[in-house]
């Protein structure tokens, strides 16, 4: 019996070329879903296979890779991504956002701020935010050629009809660069402040819908509103209950049978991160109290 | 006097296709002059072409032969040859028509409906239903009538929305097509005030009357049709 | 020439072939602003190819159509890029279907269907959108508290008059509308009507309508162009050519409406 031996990081040369290519164009045009030729992948579609070739296609031997799903990093998903990559590239990997040069997430943005270093790969599912009112491929590229979008303030109208405030909790639509309408992909709209302005570069992959799209380092993403409904943070009523944290973005946690439950930090990095500084802190307190 | 309307060798017949190209004659060279201030009554059977004489002025019918000069303010113009835009133009400032018999467009209020020839000439809203309620009133129509469609009037009573209708504006030359035909004696008489006023006003204005009693009222000079008949 | 003076719409020629089918042949015109032409003619007359024609929803075969813009220059619509095509269609044209479901968006309240247009020429105040929607249907006789609701719970009557409202909330000054009174009864019908010719004068629209009813023509319209067979068979007032056709169509056309 022998063992397999991968291409690095399991894809051909020559489609990762076609993958970067794809990418280039992407953050060439910001926001602008550019259609590559998505391979089949040795997981089906709906687990991330747009990230994974994403990922794959922007990997080195020296990178260190951080794989979240919903802000964990030990979820089936996120693990069975690390494994893979671990495997077929052989590259470091790490849970500590600060460590990582490449993050593949699942519907959540890191909490610890990205740096110039970094590159955040987020998986997509639907990559069209004109999807839901026009069913039509063929109209839906006419409307972004010609930044037609009249119909995605119409949903926000909807919203606002019907629920009093936009109903949108993630998935939340952006203009990116005051150009193209786009799909954050479905994190919380908590997150949409992270993607403006950051210096990482974010890529997106959806591997189902065959589509890459980007924004660059520094670049401009706004939230659609209305001048007398401004978009707004959702805000958490409590602290996390594990670290404490006020600024992070909260699970809620089914704790018993009697309805108990609790918030913690979505991000379990950062909630870790947080927790062993206050243990570290008050280890240190507790020696000069005792010394 | 001023003339208002020159109507000059006026020849028309109809064609009916429907019958094998059965040519009907209507009018053979028919010329008057109507001035301002004056009434001209056409006479003649029925059939002679009166009411399609009218119908020529106004547009609403074409005329093969002649030419049918009305002199407004912008200088004159014939209406035989005019472009629809002129005619439109020219419905809307100078010549009104009062036609024999009203039509009815459903859901209009009668008095929006005499009100209408002002406000396309640009009246504002309420100067025109105020002057509309006021010619219903001195007709007679009770102002309980006059918020609802004419389409149930009886003829007289639509006969006076029309006649309302034709006078509410200042056009020059106005055109009535038997105006009393369903009125009674006292309606009548009203009328004939009415067209007594205009004529004091300076319009000049063709009539078509079949009662000998109001034509002696109204008329100044009368035309016979018949003189001008196409021989059949 | 004062601008009003200009037409707003030239039609030179046109002429459409589908293939070895003619759609129509060499039809030219002339709109101004606040008029009112009906195209009417029976099916296959070639009207509804004219209006798309018109529209500058299908590329002619020959001919061309002129429109003067909103900021006075006159453009031949095979030029405009579809962008232009777009924004033009979106403010300064209405297109009213035959069928509301194909003019509305089925799944959208009707507030949010009038103010779709708002909202793509820029609108971004909820308040105020919504309030130009609320006028806008109690212009339309439509009961303002409705707003909320989507136009497959309203009539078919309601639907259309919702098109109109739709398709007049930016002020266009050319509508185009294909059959409007299709499909309704006839007392529907009647108070569509009514608002149309209301709405035409009140905005001074200029207005294209296509029907296959002379009666419709006669109430709406101020010229009529009669077809057939593609060709313009007669064309003058509406009044002149329905009491005095002069063509043998015409004629039969006119004939063969029933009385009430």
């Amino acid at each position: 019996m022998s063992a397999h031996t991968y291409n690095f990081a399991y894809l051909d040369e020559q489609t990762k070329r076609m993958i970067r290519r794809a990418i280039l164009k992407a953050v060439a045009i910001p926001g602008y879903q550019v259609p590559f030729a998505s391979r089949e992948m040795p997981m089906p579609y709906g687990w991330g296979t747009g990230g994974v070739q994403v990922t794959a296609a922007v990997l080195g031997p020296d990178d260190v890779l951080k794989v979240i799903d919903q802000g964990s990093d030990d979820t089936t998903n996120a693990v069975s991504i690390r494994k893979f990559f671990a495997k077929t590239a052989g590259v470091r990997t790490t849970t500590r956002t600060e460590e990582a040069t490449v993050i593949q997430t699942r519907h959540r943005i890191p909490e610890r701020p990205l740096t110039e270093q970094q590159i955040l790969v987020f998986q997509v599912p639907i990559p069209e935010p004109l999807r839901f009112l026009e069913p039509r491929e063929t109209e839906t590229r006419r409307m972004h050629a010609l930044a037609d979008y009249g119909v995605m303030h119409v949903k926000l109208y909807e919203d606002i009809a019907r629920h009093g405030h936009i109903a949108t909790t993630y998935a939340y639509p952006v203009t990116v660069d005051s150009r193209y309408i786009m799909d954050p992909s479905p994190t919380p709209k908590f997150d949409n402040p992270k993607m403006n302005d950051c210096a990482a570069l974010q890529l997106f992959g959806a591997g189902r819908e065959k589509r890459i799209y980007a924004i660059p380092p520094y670049t401009k993403v706004v939230s659609l509103d209305f001048e007398d409904h401004p978009f707004e943070t959702y805000r958490h009523d409590a602290p996390c209950a594990l670290c404490g944290a006020t600024d992070s973005f909260l699970d809620e946690v089914v704790t018993d049978d009697r309805g108990g439950r609790m918030f913690v930090c979505s991000d379990s990095a950062y909630c870790e991160t947080r927790r062993s500084v206050q243990s570290s802190a008050q280890g240190t307190q507790a020696e000069a109290a005792n010394g | 006097m001023t003339t208002v309307l020159e109507v000059c060798n006026v020849s028309k017949s109809f064609t009916m296709h429907l019958r094998g190209g059965l040519t009907l004659p209507v009018v053979h060279g028919v010329s008057f002059e109507a001035r301002a201030g004056e009434c001209i009554v056409l006479a003649g059977p029925s059939g002679a072409g009166k009411s399609s004489m009218l119908k020529m002025v106004f547009g609403s019918y074409r005329c093969d032969l002649g030419a049918i000069r009305l002199h407004h303010g912008d200088g004159q113009t014939d209406v035989a040859r005019a472009e629809p835009r002129t005619i439109l133009a020219l419905r809307r400032r100078v010549i009104a028509y009062v036609p024999q018999f009203l039509r009815a467009v459903p859901r209009v209020a009668a008095v929006d409906v005499v009100a209408e020839p002002l406000i396309a000439g640009a009246t504002g809203r309420e100067i025109a239903m105020r002057r509309a309620g006021d010619l219903l009133a001195q007709l007679n129509l009770p102002e309980r009538m006059w918020s609802l469609p004419p389409a149930t009037f009886s003829g007289g009573e639509q006969q006076r929305v029309n006649i309302a209708r034709g006078l509410i504006g200042d056009h020059p030359l106005l055109l009535l097509d038997e105006p009393t035909a369903s009125l009674d004696a006292a309606n009548r008489a009203i009328v004939i005030d009415l067209v007594n006023a205009r004529k004091r006003r300076g319009t000049a204005i063709v009539a078509i009357v079949h009662d000998a009693d109001v034509r002696d009222a109204i008329a100044d000079r009368i035309i016979d049709v018949t003189a001008f008949a196409a021989a059949a | 020439m004062a601008d009003h003076e200009q037409p707003l719409l030239v039609a030179d020629g046109l002429t459409k072939w589908y293939g070895r089918q003619l759609g129509c042949r060499d039809v030219s015109l002339a709109l101004f602003e606040g008029e009112v032409l009906a195209v009417v003619g029976e099916s296959g007359s070639g009207k509804s190819t004219l209006l798309h024609l018109l529209a500058g929803q299908l590329a002619p075969s020959a001919g061309d159509v002129r429109y003067r813009m909103r900021d006075g220059v006159t453009r031949d619509l095979a030029t405009l890029s579809e962008a232009e095509r777009r924004f033009l269609a979106r403010t300064d044209w209405g297109y009213v279907q035959q069928d509301a479901s194909l003019g509305l968006r089925m799944g959208v309240s009707a507030g949010g269907n009038i103010g779709e247009r708002l909202m793509a020429v820029g609108w971004r105040h909820y308040g105020r959108i919504r309030g130009a929607a609320e006028s806008w249907l109690d212009r339309v006789e439509i009961d303002p508290s409705r707003i909320d609701e989507s136009p497959s719970r309203y009539s078919g009557g309601m639907r259309q008059r919702l098109q109109i409202a739709r398709n007049l909330v930016t002020q266009p000054r050319l509508v185009f509308m294909d059959e409007p009174t299709g499909g309704l009864d006839v007392s529907v019908q009647a108070r569509l009507l009514d608002l149309l010719r209301r709405l035409v004068q009140d905005l001074g629209l200029a207005v294209i309508v296509v029907t296959h009813d002379l009666a419709v023509a006669r109430l709406l319209s101020h010229r009529i162009m009669v077809m057939k067979g593609g060709e313009v068979i007669e064309t003058g007032l509406t009044d002149q050519v329905l009491d005095d056709p002069r063509e043998a169509y015409t004629q039969l056309l006119v004939s063969s409406v029933l009385p009430v």
